[in-house]
């Protein structure tokens, strides 16, 4: 199953969940392009312990982070 | 795993500091060096004023002696400040102890920020408030608005300054998760973005962290030098 989350002030929001059974996979594209649009980050992370950015709903993904963008302090 | 997924390499945020020059182990052991030249220049130009103070006239040792004061109180505050603009989780000055901090979204945040890192590193946060993340460069160690680095082969300690840029109402172990995913995402991208509060030998940090917080710089030196 697939999780895309936002960080958000709750600790996090669930935006969407699919499955290639039960689908779900166009609300989260559709979730997924609209926090884009909101200026935030898609993150993925890899089992090697570093991440990648994405601009596309990986499918595949068991969890997707969106995150604002980082600033120096 | 492999995406379908477009993907971009590098961090946008340092993308977008087209000012800035690139990150790099060269820049980061010449920012060292930098700092240690600043360091030693700092006792120079107080330590020699109070030695001919001393060597012209004796009776000018209160005067001697703040020049010393001077040479020791300066990089002792330039260390100090390097390790305060970390924060760790739980710290003095987290979010987490905010008056207005909101428990529930405290638990939960830090509940996926330990999803997202290993049990060992789980067990050192929960300690220490901070994450320690192996790179290419050395070990970090990442707080709510910053980060150190112990980097490879060193005993220096650089602290970086970098934080969400809408902090908001974000719980702490939500700050902490957006500075290691884009630490995770883009090293020397996420160097280039933070800016260098400090860098030195890791005893002059240590000293300033709190107790609990102490152990975390100790794993991350046994890290880097692994």
């Amino acid at each position: 199953m697939g999780r895309l989350i936002r960080l958000d002030r709750t600790g996090h929001t669930t935006l969407a969940e699919w499955t290639e059974e039960a689908g779900g996979a166009e609300a989260a594209i559709e979730a997924f392009r609209r926090e884009l649009d909101r200026g935030m980050i898609a993150s993925v992370s890899h089992p090697d312990g570093t991440a990648e950015v994405v601009r596309e709903l990986p499918l595949d993904a068991d969890l997707v982070v969106m995150r604002r963008p980082i600033a120096g302090g | 795993m492999s995406t379908d997924a477009i993907t971009e390499t590098g961090l946008a945020e340092a993308a977008r500091l087209v000012w800035r020059e690139d990150a790099s182990e060269r820049t980061l052991r010449r920012d060292g060096r930098l700092w240690t030249a600043w360091t030693v220049w700092i006792v120079v130009v107080f330590c020699v004023p109070g030695v001919l103070l001393l060597a012209i006239e004796p009776l000018t040792f209160p005067a001697a002696v703040i020049c010393f004061a001077h040479a020791w109180a300066i990089p002792w505050l330039q260390a100090r400040r390097g390790a305060r603009q970390v924060v760790p989780i739980g710290s003095e000055r987290s979010a987490a102890r905010r008056e207005d901090a909101d428990e529930r979204a405290e638990g939960v945040a830090l509940g996926l920020l330990g999803d997202l890192v290993g049990h060992a590193e789980r067990d050192l946060l929960t300690d220490t408030g901070l994450v320690l993340q192996r790179g290419q460069l050395g070990a970090w160690l990442v707080g709510e608005q910053g980060a150190f680095l112990v980097r490879r082969g060193t005993r220096r300690v650089d602290c970086w300054c970098v934080r969400v840029s809408e902090l908001g109402e974000l719980p702490a172990g939500d700050r902490v998760a957006h500075l290691l995913l884009a630490l995770r995402e883009d090293e020397l991208g996420f160097a280039k973005v933070a800016n260098l509060g400090f860098s030195g030998a890791a005893w002059r940090v240590r000293g300033h962290l709190e107790e609990r917080t102490r152990p975390a710089l100790d794993a991350a030196r046994a890290e880097a030098r692994s």
